[in-house]
């Protein structure tokens, strides 16, 4: 999709988004969201196959705020990816307890 | 693997963490690449938002022939003005009047027109919200600071299908003759969501 140069808008438009609050809290929800969308885009993943997953986690562990919000996105694209075959469990934990124990520090 | 430099915020949580795992091991397996995510998330913070609806809302009320396309077939209509892609490709347009006040909700997750409005608001995706606007319209919106005549009757739309809402607020009283660009600043996102109205004139210091 072709996006509109919003930059080249007089500030007296913006007050549609000056009424915004924040998309992200913590630069995690992003990345989760970002990843999720853009393998969406680049027809890696299904929109609808996510979607399904979203719905059920947040339909059985229940949501609350934006932290839990993007706890249940995260836990959908790695349940797609599981389901794609793209990943494995296994070393997705394995991976995460790397970063939770410093092993690993990349920055994203 | 690389050395700790002390300076890491506070622990990781474990939902960052597993966040950080699956960005990891796509980047490794190279189903991710270069500044894709980073493309995405700029996109969306800053290139789509509500004022995109803001243009079409804007066209709406300064040409009836647009509202009727509008109304009549709200995908095709608002690609004329450019506006589309995931989340916006069957959308339909409902018009406020003094009869009948839309407000939008998605009680299932958190659907929403991203093309138009951009990314939900936290408390769309609440789920006080998301509950309680289905069961006692008027109480959430008078939250909301939207006070509406009794006769007034509000449509709840639950966008949990494939489609997705755009409320076309009612056009404010003392705006004729105003052009799109100076009707814009009084659209809203959440006017356009349906919990409140279109700004007062006198708000924007016309």
């Amino acid at each position: 999709m072709s996006a509109p140069d919003l930059t080249t808008l007089p500030a007296e438009a913006a007050p549609p988004r000056s009424n915004g609050e924040l998309v992200f809290e913590k630069p995690w929800h992003a990345r989760a969201f970002g990843m999720a969308t853009a393998l969406t885009e680049a027809g890696f993943i299904e929109w609808n196959d996510f979607r399904d997953h979203l719905i059920e986690g947040i339909r059985t562990k229940g949501q609350c705020g934006v932290e839990e919000y993007f706890e249940r996105w995260s836990e959908a694209l790695e349940a797609v990816l599981i389901d794609k075959g793209a990943l494995q469990e296994a070393e997705i934990s394995e991976r995460a307890e790397e970063f939770e124990h410093h092993e690993r520090d990349e920055i994203f | 693997m690389g050395a700790y430099h002390g300076h890491h915020p506070d622990d990781l949580t474990e939902a960052e963490a597993r966040t950080k795992a699956l960005e990891s091991l796509m980047r490794e397996k190279g189903l991710l690449k270069g500044d894709i995510v980073d493309d995405i998330i700029t996109r969306y913070e800053t290139e789509i938002g509500p004022l995109n609806g803001a243009r079409a809302v804007a066209k709406a009320w300064t040409d009836p022939e647009f509202k009727s396309r509008l109304l009549s077939d709200a995908t095709a209509a608002l690609s004329e003005l450019g506006i589309g892609g995931m989340q916006g490709e069957h959308m339909v347009a409902l018009e406020n009047t003094d009869d009948v006040h839309n407000v939008v909700v998605c009680t299932l997750c958190s659907c929403y027109p991203w093309p138009v409005l951009g990314l939900p608001p936290r408390w769309y995706k609440d789920a006080p919200y998301r509950s309680r606007v289905v069961r006692e319209p008027r109480a959430v919106l008078r939250e909301f600071g939207t006070e509406l005549p009794q006769e007034t009757t509000i449509q709840v739309w639950d966008s949990s299908a494939e489609i997705r809402y755009l409320v076309i607020p009612q056009r404010p009283a003392g705006t004729d003759g105003w052009t799109e660009e100076e009707l814009i600043p009084l659209i809203s996102r959440d006017s356009m969501i349906g919990v409140t109205v279109a700004l007062d004139p006198e708000s924007v210091g016309a």
